[in-house]
């Protein structure tokens, strides 16, 4: 009898090359429940405060977590954290495909880097084979050029995980890419990769996972499996994936288009799900042990360039490298999804920063004399195609957005920060919250910047009423604890929201897994923990009270939409205020948006308050103790 | 009664190969299955579920006469005779008969069809009645 873990945790220091292997902490992991958690409480422990992410001090962790790989519906995540380059605070990014479940069946838990590789390596695991390889070879690949020729150096039945060169070169933005097109593109992960000369890992292994109760699990997953197959979101999932979901943002006034100036796009039906499955699907593509197969394996034909291959684009891609960028035809966007994923920058923050420079141009910010004789024109291939090139390579101009656009509009200036789409310094998913308020207070309050994995709320945004703020704070609260406990579990999110299968259902598998006989209100509370932790940590690496970080760009409440659905609406300042206000008073915090001692203590976290507190930012106490909602379970309506 | 491949149906999920091992070995390991899937990226970009095909030639050169025909019409293994020599494999057209260092016998189809019961896409279907055409046409593709 098991306990779903593979057994082993890996630390390798890679200023010396030392690897030790050690049992992996199993009351660590009941605690902090592995993935998101165990990477959060690592990073918290061992990286200095004032350690530069891009540093051999960072610390960078792979953590496969409890359920990964066990027979679970979409069981197939693997979590990335370190320090973030872009937020400089706790960063953690994920991705499917085959990766997480190979490590463990290699028999690995987690693997922590510590230190900086002197020379190119590659971590080469063949189940009790561990070895740092020279990976000189192939340093200065494209991310996907460099999968292929390692599974044809090495084996095709090797899993791998590479950097492209944006990644190498110091591209704050850049990803891990794996499966020649699945990415763990968030908090600049590969830029970390990129700064430890970690090119790649490759993991093979035969071992088998033991479970708490395998009867149990696989009667349990084999009854969902078998009552969603007849589920009527199944079909259109399998079939486009996340690109059906353009259109509908689209129709409802929440589609980033032309850098967030306005969220509804004219040419829709030539980029959206239809065009995609129509005109550049290969294959369906799923994850390991998934059967909705959201993949889409596809071909980008433009005539004049090369035939590419890419997995995508899927939503987020397909809406920031689409219409927030201007493009007009399916082949664009899946060329520009192809270019980045090779170069290895986050097609998410790698569309934000595009469109960034492209309303700079527009506005005369930067001009063709810094763009080395090009233009930037929305929608125009040939220039995205260039700049690209000088962001990869950090070249020119380039080397001003190779920093996010954060720091570009910081640099830039002339009120370029208004329209500098991020938070925390990390680039806005393909949602515009302006009349969608629960969803702007997800991205101003997430952890890792404004990402929408923390919290997506448009459903009741739409559900609730989207001029009023009233009750988004805890709505946006409870999502915060639920959505990242995927990620502390190493399981996708989708099914859950997509064919109703119930976190009651999934905490079940958890226990079948582990036998630990937890509630899923012990997992709120648990999650709520990891985010209490990753707050603090922000805190005190930034030094200031955590509402200064939590401020959308100025166009988020100056702008009013100018078109579509949502012409003339839009949130105002006071609105964004109030949002804060009730977010903080939700979570117990101070109105600064410090954690009070109160909270974390009742969270077991005592010593991250006497920190917080050395550090000059623990939240005064607050009128009426811990708010209700903490242990509340609050359902939206419309979920 | 054989397997159905509809190759270009495959997802490379490996729920298939997921259940043959559960099935078997109560373990989750899909490295413990008895089928395979072939996946060829980035180019053309393509995944193709491999099965054994029923063609016999295991039984004929197994030399324990470990490997028998079914009822189902199964190749099936007899674990206390074999012995591992790997002779089956060397012969197995489709290279779908495995070893693995846990066992001391070969991993070889049963035809328990169970890896049928949870492919979503159809890539793999449980073929009651397969003509002698049919057959030929899907092992071919």
């Amino acid at each position: 009898m098991g306990n779903g873990l593979a057994g082993t945790t890996l630390r390798v220091n890679l200023t010396t090359g030392e690897i030790t292997r050690q049992p992996t902490d199993e009351e660590l992991t009941r605690r902090w429940h592995g993935g998101r958690g165990v990477i959060a409480k690592i990073l918290y422990d061992e990286v200095p405060r004032d350690a530069d992410p891009l540093g051999p001090e960072n610390v960078f962790i792979i953590n496969s977590g409890i359920m990964s790989g066990c027979f679970i519906p979409a069981g197939a995540k693997v979590e990335f954290g370190s320090i973030s380059p872009l937020t400089n605070g706790h960063g953690d990014s994920n991705m499917g495909g085959h990766l997480g479940p190979m490590l463990k069946f290699a028999g690995y838990d987690m693997i922590i880097f510590t230190g900086a590789s002197p020379k190119p390596v590659f971590i080469y695991i063949d189940n009790d084979t561990v070895e740092l390889r020279d990976a000189s070879g192939y340093w200065g690949m494209g991310s996907l050029d460099c999968e292929a020729k390692l599974k044809k150096d090495l084996g095709e039945d090797f899993e791998i995980a590479t950097i492209g060169p944006a990644a190498e070169n110091g591209v704050l933005f850049s990803c891990i890419t794996h499966d020649f097109g699945r990415q763990a593109g968030r908090t600049g992960q590969g830029t970390v990769m990129g700064s430890k000369k970690l090119k790649a890992i490759v993991v093979r292994g035969n071992r088998s996972i033991k479970v708490h109760d395998i009867e149990s699990l696989t009667k349990q997953v084999s009854d969902i499996i078998l009552r969603t197959q007849k589920h009527p979101n199944m079909e259109p999932w399998q079939k486009y994936g996340t690109s059906f979901f353009l259109k509908w943002s689209n129709d409802n006034a929440v589609l980033p288009s032309y850098n967030f100036k306005t969220t509804y796009y004219d040419d829709i039906d030539k980029v959206d799900g239809d065009q995609l499955i129509e005109k550049c699907l290969i294959t369906h593509k799923a994850c390991f042990g998934c059967w909705m197969n959201c993949g889409k394996y596809s071909k980008a034909v433009i005539p004049g360039k090369p035939e590419v291959h890419l997995e995508g684009p899927e939503y987020e891609t397909g809406a920031l490298c689409g219409p927030n960028i201007g493009m007009k035809d399916i082949n664009h966007v899946a060329y520009i999804n192809w270019m980045l994923d090779n170069y290895g920058m986050d097609t998410m923050s790698g569309g934000g920063v595009i469109a960034f420079a492209m309303e700079c141009f527009e506005r005369g910010l930067i001009t063709e004399k810094d763009l080395e004789g090009h233009t930037l024109k929305w929608g125009s291939i040939d220039d995205v195609e260039h700049f690209v090139d000088m962001v990869a390579n950090r070249r020119g101009i380039g080397e001003v957005f190779s920093q996010g656009t954060k720091r570009a509009a910081e640099k830039i200036g002339r009120g370029s920060e208004k329209f500098a789409m991020q938070v925390k310094g990390q680039e806005m998913s393909g949602y515009d919250g302006r009349w969608a308020p629960g969803m702007l207070l997800s991205y101003m309050t997430a952890d890792i910047g404004a990402h929408h994995n923390r919290a997506w709320t448009i459903t009741v945004d739409i559900a609730e009423g989207r001029e009023t703020t009233e009750g988004r704070a805890k709505i946006v609260v409870y999502l915060q604890h639920i959505r990242p406990l995927f990620d502390t579990w190493c399981i996708c999110r989708l099914f859950w929201g997509e064919l109703d299968i119930t976190p009651e259902e999934i905490v079940d598998s958890l226990n079948h897994i582990t036998g630990w006989g937890i509630t899923f209100d012990e997992a709120l509370k648990t999650s709520e923990m990891i985010w209490n932790l990753t707050r603090c940590h922000y805190i005190e690496r930034n030094k200031n009270n955590g509402r200064t970080f939590d401020y959308p760009p100025a166009r988020s409440w100056e702008d009013k939409i100018p078109s579509g659905p949502g012409k003339g609406k839009g949130v105002t300042k006071e609105q964004v205020e109030q949002l804060l206000d009730d977010y903080y008073a939700a979570r117990g915090w101070d109105n600064k948006g410090n954690p009070t001692r109160e909270v974390l203590e009742d969270l077991q976290l005592g010593s991250a308050a006497d920190n917080l507190e050395k550090a000059g930012f623990l939240g005064e106490p607050v009128e009426g103790g811990i708010p209700a909602v903490r242990g509340e379970k609050y359902k939206p309506k419309a979920f | 009664m054989r397997i159905k491949v509809n190759k270009d149906n495959c997802t490379g999920c490996r729920l298939c190969m997921q259940i043959c091992a559960i099935e078997h070995f109560s373990e989750i390991n899909p490295k413990k299955a008895a089928l395979r899937i072939e996946a060829k990226f980035p180019d053309p970009g393509k995944y193709k579920p491999i099965v054994c095909i029923l063609c016999g030639k295991c039984e004929e050169a197994c030399p324990e006469k470990a490997i028998s025909k079914s009822d189902t019409g199964a190749y099936v293994v007899d674990k206390e005779k074999c012995t591992n020599c790997g002779e089956c494999i060397a012969v197995c057209p489709v290279d779908v008969i495995f070893q693995h260092p846990d066992l001391d016998h070969v991993i070889k189809c049963d035809l328990c069809m169970k890896c049928t019961e949870l492919c979503n896409t159809d890539a793999i279907v449980k073929w009651e009645k397969p003509e002698a055409a049919a057959v030929k046409e899907a092992h071919n593709g």
